[in-house]
């Protein structure tokens, strides 16, 4: 990867600019909404990327985290009378304990045994959800409270644009960080041989379980952004192809590279979008396109390209 | 003074006795070759020391405490680090983060300063990258410190294992052919290395199929032979045993050794 | 007791499709350590083509095997034109095609097709025939036979043949398989259109039961993934015992214990079945080689 794109700081300056500087170029507040939905994702998938592309550990049932982040803000205003923000960190606690808890035994299993595990995990908290219609309004969802903060109101699209968007600056100042401490080694170590790592003193089980519980809690705030953005949840957000949805996000992107997490995010966003302009056509072109790029850039797209660029620079 | 004692070590796969009654110890600073024909049982009697499997019989001491059927990450934190026979390198890490990794239990390591990346964390840091820096001098890849290690050779890789279990700073290494795919002026610098690891007062097991390496470094050899130990003696006791060659070379071969 | 009875015939009804699901991923599986996601695509293709031609006016048998060849065909190109150029690609690279497959399949058949439910008629007539007290679908004992012939035809050509023989090699070992002269990429082919055609006939004798709609795969695929990896990864008799047991869990769980929380049951079973047991039911220890 060429230096510019590995340095820290220039990714954050990079991403920080494109949020600043996009919204020039924005014509509606059509634009501000889909831009806003792209910087949850991508918050979502950063964090997902340190459990996948970090430490090497499969989920495909992270959007249990998100829906119990996205449900919390929901529940907590309309029944239990908290505040919006008051909700939202339950909600971050709520999933990281459930990530703690259920951590343990579930990342002792490898492979296809921890994607079954999470999967059913993520099933089990969308069925609740689906089901415990009292709380949660069952399969149709239910409205969310406006956030609200001292009085002051989040509303409008380009107000949870600049939310969402410094919001996603500061989880990927965080990922960036982690990849050179202890901890980020750990995690990437265990990932390319857990034996090694082993050996080498590091608590396997510890720093798989912390990785777990980091990217539910990135979920879990996404979760809750995106329903308090949209005045609206329902069950699908916590669904297994959501889960399968920010797994190819990371994927596509190229798994272990924050920047791709977040381009991987704004294709799987915004390609749906454009393509609807071909109306029936819009499944089968995404499935389509997913196909190819995998195909052409198998590990995924900032991978891949920065491999590319480097090349020129060198010939 | 004792540093790794191994009692009366037994495992089976499946019925068949991998390692069957076999006992060692090394002292600090001393060089204990473990030799024998391939499946004689070493890689896996060495898998048994370092915690990776439980073995069935037999009892690991470990600074005068028992530690058998402790866990790896345990056994590191108690001062015993290996390479291994079949690389175990972090391919997607540098050489110099490879044997950062080796620092781990050196390092201080708390989740929350590592997010925020605390002023504290950066320092540490450096220094681990110092430390690293100096053992890849040691084993002769600084000049290879930044580059990813799953596109290094074989041999460099290998010299990133002995730098990365070194990083521990062990009381005892487990050295499993670090001198194998290694040309002849390769194998002279593992000759050197492992000396000068032992000269730091740190008990070396070696693994090791090159016999003139063996014969050069070890202070006492213990031969196996399908999972029994076979012989223990200083080089030249093992080298004159007719036992040993008849072992590796078989009876017929053995002979004709002996009229050649 | 007729209760008992009711519920144990669904449970082996629903459990007979997710065992051939399994069967399907299994099949894969083993000769190319893919995980194939749209492996429940392929159910619907053969439950929605065998509709759709049958409304065309075509014979039932002759429609269901036009769905049969159909489904084949794009197992087929779904190896050639996807999973063979990415050979050697990262494992969760070619789940992510095959997801991409999936959808892809799902927006092909929604816009050939339509977004309704559809239903084909019993093969034997409506009428329920009464077993220990329990009236059962005659379609039930279609399901089951079918799904135990084709476990049957799959045994003896994986026994009996040289070809299925090759199957198990490639499955065991594809470098040895390779060297000893086994055309690894047509046991592959061959795979992929075996199991396609698996999922067709799955697809094919429950549509009587459950109807059929163009996105019924996801579901399927995740229930049969669930059962393959509840018998043990890689085994086919431990996916069609896994797939049996999903059913009854579901069947039993939603008839004595809570119906809305019907799908539950399998997925705490297999949380609980995997902390035990970290391979599977039926799956062998590995011991890890260093």
């Amino acid at each position: 990867m060429p230096a510019w794109l590995g340095h820290r700081s220039l990714t954050l300056i990079v991403l920080a600019a494109i949020v600043v500087l996009l919204p020039l170029g924005f014509p509606s507040s059509y634009y501000f909404r889909v831009a806003s939905l792209v910087w949850v994702s991508a918050f979502a998938a950063v964090g997902l990327n340190i459990l996948m592309g970090q430490a090497g550990q499969v989920s495909l049932g992270h959007a249990g985290f998100f829906g119990i982040g996205a449900y919390a803000v929901a529940i907590g205003p309309a029944h239990v009378g908290l505040p919006s923000w008051g909700a939202l960190l339950i909600g971050a606690v709520i999933s990281a304990a459930l990530a703690w808890l259920v951590g343990r035994p579930i990342l002792r299993l490898k492979g296809h045994y921890l994607a079954i595990a999470t999967l059913g995990l993520g099933v089990l908290v969308a069925l609740v959800i689906t089901t415990e219609s009292r709380w949660t309004g069952g399969p149709d969802g239910m409205s969310v409270a406006k956030l609200s903060l001292l009085g002051w109101r989040a509303t409008g699209s380009s107000t949870w644009y600049w939310i969402t968007g410094g919001v996603l600056v500061a989880g990927t100042w965080i990922a960036l960080n982690l990849g050179e401490t202890p901890t980020g080694r750990a995690f990437r170590a265990l990932h390319d041989s857990e034996v090694a790592a082993r050996v080498a003193g590091v608590d396997v089980a510890r720093f798989k379980l912390q990785a777990f519980v980091i990217a539910a809690v990135y979920a879990s705030l996404a979760g809750s952004m995106l329903a308090m953005m949209n005045g609206f949840v329902n069950p699908d957000q916590a669904g297994f192809l959501h889960s399968v949805e920010l797994v190819t996000m990371v994927v596509l992107g190229g798994l272990g590279s924050v920047v791709g997490s977040i381009v991987g995010a704004a294709m799987l966003i915004t390609l749906p979008q454009v393509l609807t302009v071909f109306q029936e056509y819009e499944h089968l072109l995404l499935g389509l396109i997913i196909i190819v790029s995998m195909i052409f850039m198998r590990d995924g797209i900032v991978p891949t390209v920065s491999r590319w660029l480097a090349g020129r620079v060198r010939t | 003074m004792t540093i790794l004692t191994a009692s009366n070590i037994g495992i089976s796969f499946g019925g068949i006795k991998a390692v069957d009654d076999v006992s060692f110890s090394v002292d600090a600073g001393r060089i204990l070759s473990i030799i024998g024909p391939n499946g004689a049982g070493k890689t896996t009697l060495f898998n048994v020391v370092s915690g990776l499997y439980v073995a069935d019989r037999g009892h690991v001491e470990l600074m005068g405490e028992d530690v058998t059927g402790c866990a790896p990450e345990a056994l590191a934190a108690l001062g015993l680090s290996r390479t291994f026979q079949n690389l175990q390198i972090f391919q997607r890490m540098t050489a110099a983060e490879n044997v950062m990794v080796g620092r781990h239990l050196r390092e201080r390591c708390h989740l929350l300063s590592d997010l925020f990346r605390l002023p504290s964390v950066t320092r540490q840091n450096r220094a681990t990258r110092e430390a690293a820096l100096a053992l890849l001098d040691e084993v002769g890849l600084r000049r290879r410190a930044d580059q990813l290690a799953g596109s290094l050779p074989y041999g460099a890789c290998k010299r990133i294992e002995i730098a990365r279990a070194l990083a521990a700073e062990p009381r005892v290494l487990l050295l499993d052919e670090p001198a194998a795919g290694c040309n002849s002026v390769e194998t002279e610098e593992i000759d050197h290395l492992v000396r000068r690891v032992a000269n730091k007062g740190i008990a070396v097991v070696l693994v090791e199929h090159d016999m003139k390496l063996v014969m050069k470094v070890s202070d006492r050899v213990l031969v196996l032979e399908r999972g029994r130990p076979l012989t223990e003696g200083t080089p030249r006791e093992v080298r004159d045993n007719p036992a040993v060659l008849e072992a590796y070379l078989g009876k017929h071969g053995a002979r004709g050794a002996a009229r050649a | 007791m007729a209760e008992f009875f009711q519920f144990l015939m669904s449970g082996l009804t629903v459990g007979a499709v997710y065992a051939l699901v399994a069967l399907g991923f299994t099949l894969i599986y083993n000769a190319s350590d893919v995980v194939n996601f749209a492996q429940g695509e392929f159910v619907m293709l053969g439950g929605m083509v065998t509709v759709f031609v049958a409304a065309a006016g075509v014979p039932l048998p002759l429609a269901a095997l036009i769905a049969v060849t159909v489904a084949v065909a794009v197992g087929l190109l779904l190896y050639w034109l996807a999973i063979e150029p990415a050979r050697g690609a990262p494992a969760v690279t070619l789940i992510i095609i095959t997801i991409g497959a999936s959808i892809l399949l799902r927006g092909a058949a929604q816009m050939l097709f339509d977004k309704q439910f559809h239903k084909l008629p019993s093969f034997s007539g409506d009428a329920p025939i009464n077993l220990f007290g329990a009236a059962v679908q005659p379609q039930s004992f279609w399901v089951l036979g079918g799904a135990a012939v084709i476990v049957l035809l799959l045994y003896v050509f994986l026994e009996r043949t040289v070809l299925g023989k090759a199957v198990l090699a490639t499955a065991a070992n594809r470098l040895a398989a390779r060297l000893v002269g086994i055309n690894t990429t047509t046991v592959m082919a061959l795979a992929f259109g075996g199991s396609a055609a698996i999922g067709a006939v799955a697809g094919i004798l429950i549509t009587p039961i459950t109807l059929t709609s163009y996105d019924v795969g996801t579901l399927l695929a995740l229930k049969g993934f669930a059962a393959a990896m509840l018998g043990g990864m890689g085994n086919p008799l431990g996916a069609v015992a896994g797939g049996l047991l999903l059913g009854l869990l579901e069947a039993f769980g939603a008839g004595y214990l809570s119906s809305t929380y019907k799908d539950a049951f399998a997925f705490i079973v297999i949380l609980v079945v995997l902390f035990a047991m970290p391979q599977g039911l039926f799956g062998r220890r590995v011991v890890e080689r260093v």
